[in-house]
């Protein structure tokens, strides 16, 4: 039963990216940004298969939610319709397929071979008590530079928004 | 069969690849943003697959500071990119080629 569960959640993710990134039928953002949207709700269900469960639903608010509502809004303001009619080179299509096809046959052929698998059984319950009592405690600095550093993003957006950058 | 560590590496390094087949091929920058994110959300799978097979709560703990991370990232991107966008009418990196404004 999780054997099925994994092989169509893992289907789903890589079909949902390959159609973020090269989809036949339309060249849109907005259509790139909802397979976006799924293959991040297949990503949480890989992680709930992996029982990483708070970090499931923290992928669905902040990924799903918040992050490509944001997406949108700026594909919205910003008005692309006329840039999609480009054409993509054949030339610049192969040669990107050669080398990124190069990279994930390395990459591919070096987890095969390294054995890093071999013999490990899954055995981490990672519950969310668990793993807040990580963060507040071994992980308590990181933690509070990660709110400063929301803070100086948040920062930062707001004066490259302003109307005259100086 | 059971599904072990290397399958869900499997799937984390096409993911990746995909991501970065995105990242060369397309010239929207909006869409190679998008890839970005994949990208970044593969090494987020290994992680946690990497996490529960040797029995260790850290990868989980630094999938949480990647998504939060991300997250000031796309933000602060994304505002680069109105900001961009509002000098030169347009998203698209072959009108973005030099850099002088």
């Amino acid at each position: 039963m999780e054997a099925y569960l994994f092989y169509i959640f893992a289907a789903l993710t890589l079909v949902c990216a390959l159609l973020v990134v090269a989809n036949p039928f339309s060249r849109s953002p907005v259509t790139s940004a909802m397979f976006l949207v799924l293959t991040i709700g297949s990503l949480a269900g890989l992680f709930v298969l992996l029982h990483a469960f708070f970090l499931a639903a923290v992928q669905i608010l902040v990924y799903a939610g918040a992050v490509m509502v944001l997406f949108l809004f700026v594909i919205m303001l910003l008005n692309l319709k006329e840039e999609e009619r480009r054409k993509l080179r054949t030339a610049a299509v192969a040669l990107a397929l050669v080398a990124v096809g190069a990279i994930a046959a390395m990459i591919l052929k070096t987890v095969e071979k390294s054995g890093v698998g071999f013999g490990l059984k899954p055995k981490l319950e990672g519950g969310t008590a668990d793993l807040g009592k990580l963060l507040f405690t071994q992980y308590l600095l990181p933690f509070e530079v990660v709110s400063v550093l929301l803070l100086v993003a948040m920062v930062g957006v707001v004066l490259l928004s302003k109307k005259d950058l100086k | 069969m059971t599904i072990g560590l290397e399958h869900y590496l499997f799937v984390s390094a096409l993911l990746f690849c995909v991501g970065l087949f995105g990242v060369v091929l397309r010239h929207n920058l909006l869409v190679i943003y998008m890839s970005l994110e994949l990208m970044l959300n593969a090494a987020n799978l290994a992680l946690v697959a990497f996490s529960r097979f040797n029995n260790n709560l850290d990868g989980q703990v630094m999938v949480f500071f990647i998504i939060t991370v991300a997250a000031a990232e796309v933000a602060v991107g994304l505002a680069l990119i109105v900001a961009l966008y509002r000098k030169r009418q347009s998203a698209h990196v072959e009108d973005l080629a030099s850099m002088k404004l």
